[in-house]
């Protein structure tokens, strides 16, 4: 009956309902994909395996590493494993088609990174030719590759153009397993720089470690960097996780500025229903006047307007949830190439519920406050 | 037509606190916009003025920036005798053979690790940079481990400051001096001797060769030149050139988040506006049955609603500027994707991104009191008065 009683007198003066709960509704879904986007930046460190250890160069990224320190790093106590990556920074055909390649050890690179999953003969023909380069199922979509073509990558950081047969499509075997990435033959780009550049040749840019217990992460990175303290090329050793954590906090500034963004948007629609609460409330002093006279006390009054504020921000707020998931689907298709993963996190859907809410009640905290405080005699006589 | 404006203006008077709350959900779309583009315009000016046009920079071909690149010796020596170079007041030709490369540091506060350049320069670096100026300390002494920080540095990282020592590549840098080179990047580099550098980091080449053109001309001969020299596999471009090519990613990124945030936001406010303006409509009937029986023509009607829709939106975009415009003061960082390195700079606001803003603003304002406005003179006289 109550909540009948709601749904009228907020459905009172339709346009403008319609418009209120449709403005709550782009809010709502702006907020959530925005969200989203933010989650979008984490997905390598909520992809990091915690039994995988990364080691860099101390100095920083840009530098490399010997390709002798692998076998060191394999006598490591608590090591069970080692592959190396090196960023290669290809570019094909157009800087615009950016995806992520890199130089691999392509015996054991499989083993460390079990998520990449390829078939049996797809990972033996990758092995077998030293020209042969594995592609993510999202890339090989992307560009039409399927095995057995030919791809070129111009070189940025290691000139000159650089052919390569693709010989395996991985899939994900997780939901946020990135699947635009390009994985080739290290010992390919090592060949070519021996002659060329012999100077840059035998580097790599990290190893990968798999370790046997998770939890002996930090002792066996201190072991790995007791081992190069004070060599030519001393290392620093991290979980996968913070490895990742360490990209995503380079562009902080921009990930708050998003966050904050995401909250002036709940702000513009708190002002959006407040002025509806208002005007609503406005136009019918008359009635609450009469309320009031009838004795009903602040507590019901202010039940009824919060009611009715709830009612439109919580339609509004389902149907921007509602919207949020086949949008993000329609945009994955054109960004799915920078945010691989765009999924709606449980965190972002209690905060999108939150700010429901809380814009219920800041819209009707306004109108409460006039209805309590005006006197009977001055609302009666009030022409709205 | 006085007398309408006067009309909307007081209207809007009328009702002060829906009037606030509509201007001020504008207020917020033009905030958002302005803050985000502002930022992009804070990135391009910094790496902008970071170049002179008369400066040119030779990089490895194909390589993004001059971390990436990588100039030998020889081919140094090369591009150091070209005719086109300036000479310096020394007599010594103007050309510095640099070194950039990025290491890791802490920040101080958050303690995370960032990547910063570094850069060795030769003695015409500071000549070829004239807007770098020492604020306090001195020059590092060549053949010492001594170091010089941009200014966003020192207050940026840890260790960074002036007297204090800075451990990285097997050696002890001590910072003698502390230099402002203005809203460029090289406030956020940190420069000592390119020939110590060299040997710390054990890259016996070059990043990049900065030189001066005696006559910014003759850029077009120099570049056919060294491009086509077979001993060569360099790029010349100029300086102005390749700092705005270091900005086009971060800023365009910005941009277009900027853009498509604010038109997704806009939604709302444009249908807050909306509701106002019906309303006001439906709180004047009428009023306005009135003013059609005084002889003003259905024309004149929706103007006057339209005017009144227009200064809420030019309310709202004056506050969000006014709002935005405090940005300025403060100053951010973050890793530019295209070079890989930390970037300090402000909030910038351009006299393009006021008058968006306040375009922005009214063209809300313009979409929200259209219907109504229409609904307003389009209303039956009679209808209109009997209403009251």
């Amino acid at each position: 009956m109550l909540f009948k009683l709601l749904i009228r007198n907020a459905f009172r003066h339709k346009l403008r309902a319609v418009l209120t709960v449709f403005g709550m509704a782009v809010a709502i879904l702006a907020f959530g994909m925005l969200r989203t986007l933010v989650d979008a930046w984490y997905v390598g460190v909520s992809a990091a395996a915690a039994n995988r250890l990364v080691v860099r160069n101390a100095i920083s990224l840009t530098f490399f590493l010997p390709i002798a320190y692998a076998e060191k790093i394999k006598a490591v106590d608590g090591v069970a494993a080692v592959s190396h990556m090196t960023w290669f920074g290809g570019i094909y055909i157009d800087r615009k088609n950016f995806f992520a390649n890199f130089a691999v050890e392509a015996r054991t690179f499989p083993d460390l990174y079990p998520e990449y999953t390829l078939t049996e003969a797809e990972r033996e023909a990758f092995v077998k030719d030293r020209k042969g380069c594995v592609v993510g199922r999202g890339l090989a979509e992307r560009f039409g590759w399927g095995i057995g073509d030919t791809v070129t990558l111009q070189g940025t950081i290691f000139a000159g153009n650089w052919t390569f047969v693709v010989r395996g499509i991985y899939q994900g075997r997780d939901p946020n397993t990135d699947e635009n990435q390009f994985f080739f033959h290290w010992d390919h780009l090592n060949e070519r720089l021996a002659a060329r550049y012999p100077r840059r040749a035998n580097y790599v840019g990290i190893f990968l470690i798999l370790i046997d217990d998770p939890d002996s992460a930090p002792i066996v990175a201190g072991r790995v960097d007791v081992l190069f303290k004070n060599s030519l090329a001393e290392t620093l050793t991290e979980t996968e996780r913070a490895f990742q954590l360490g990209f995503v906090a380079m562009s902080e500034a921009i990930l708050m500025a998003i966050r904050l963004v995401s909250l002036i948007i709940i702000a513009i629609i708190m002002a959006v229903v407040a002025n509806t609460m208002i005007m609503s409330v406005r136009e019918r002093m008359n009635e609450f006047a009469v309320l009031k006279t009838l004795g009903f006390g602040s507590g019901r009054l202010a039940g009824l307007i919060l009611g009715e504020a709830c009612v439109i921000c919580a339609a509004g707020g389902a149907l921007g949830i509602a919207a949020t998931y086949p949008l993000l689907r329609l945009l994955s298709g054109y960004i799915g190439n920078i945010f691989p993963v765009l999924d709606v996190s449980p965190l972002t859907l209690k905060l999108a519920v939150a700010a429901v809410a809380a814009v219920a009640i800041v819209g009707a905290a306004f109108p409460i406050r006039r209805v309590i405080s005006v006197k009977i005699v001055d609302a009666l006589g009030r022409v709205a | 037509m006085k007398l309408l404006f006067a009309y909307s203006f007081r209207n809007m008077l009328a009702r002060r606190l829906t009037t606030v709350l509509t201007a001020g959900g504008m207020a917020l779309v033009v905030f958002a916009f302005a803050a985000i583009v502002m930022l992009a315009e804070g990135i391009e000016t910094t790496l902008v003025d970071s170049g002179s046009y008369a400066n040119v920079v030779i990089i490895r071909k194909s390589a993004n920036s001059e971390v990436q690149s990588g100039v030998g010796r020889r081919e140094a020596a090369i591009v150091e005798s070209q005719p086109e170079i300036a000479f310096g007041a020394d007599g010594l030709p103007l050309v510095a053979k640099e070194m950039v490369v990025l290491i890791n540091l802490r920040k101080r506060g958050s303690n995370s690790t960032s990547n910063v350049t570094i850069r060795g320069v030769s003695e015409a670096s500071l000549t070829l940079r004239p807007q770098v100026r020492m604020l306090a300390g001195r020059m590092p002494r060549s053949g010492s481990a001594e170091i010089i920080v941009g200014r966003s540095i020192a207050e940026r990282f840890q260790n960074a400051g002036l007297n204090e020592t800075l451990t990285f590549a097997r050696s002890t840098w001590t910072v003698v001096g502390i230099f402002d080179a203005g809203r460029t990047g090289f406030s956020s580099e940190i420069w000592g001797d390119a020939n110590q550098f060299q040997q710390a980091f054990r890259r016996p080449a070059y990043s990049s060769v900065i030189l001066r053109l005696q006559d910014p001309e003759g850029f077009a001969a120099l570049k056919t030149r060294i491009e086509s020299d077979p001993r060569l596999s360099l790029e010349a471009k100029r300086e102005v050139a390749y700092y705005r090519e270091q900005s086009e990613v971060m800023a365009k990124f910005l941009r277009i988040l900027g853009t498509s945030l604010s038109i997704i936001f806009s939604i709302g406010a444009v249908v807050g506006a909306m509701i106002t303006m019906y309303a006001a409509v439906a709180n004047r009937t009428s009023e306005i049955g009135t003013l059609r029986a005084v002889g003003f023509q259905r024309s004149a009607i929706l103007t006057a609603f339209l005017v009144e829709s227009l200064l809420l939106g030019l309310a709202g975009g004056a506050g969000g500027l006014l709002l935005a415009s405090g940005l300025q003061f403060f100053s951010v960082s973050t890793t530019n994707f295209q070079t890989f390195a930390e970037l300090a700079f402000q909030f910038q606001l351009s006299p393009a991104i006021v008058l968006e803003g306040i375009l922005f603003a009214l063209l809300m304002g313009l979409a929200g009191g259209l219907l109504p406005a229409f609904r307003a003179a389009r209303m039956n006289i009679v209808e209109a008065l009997r209403a009251a």
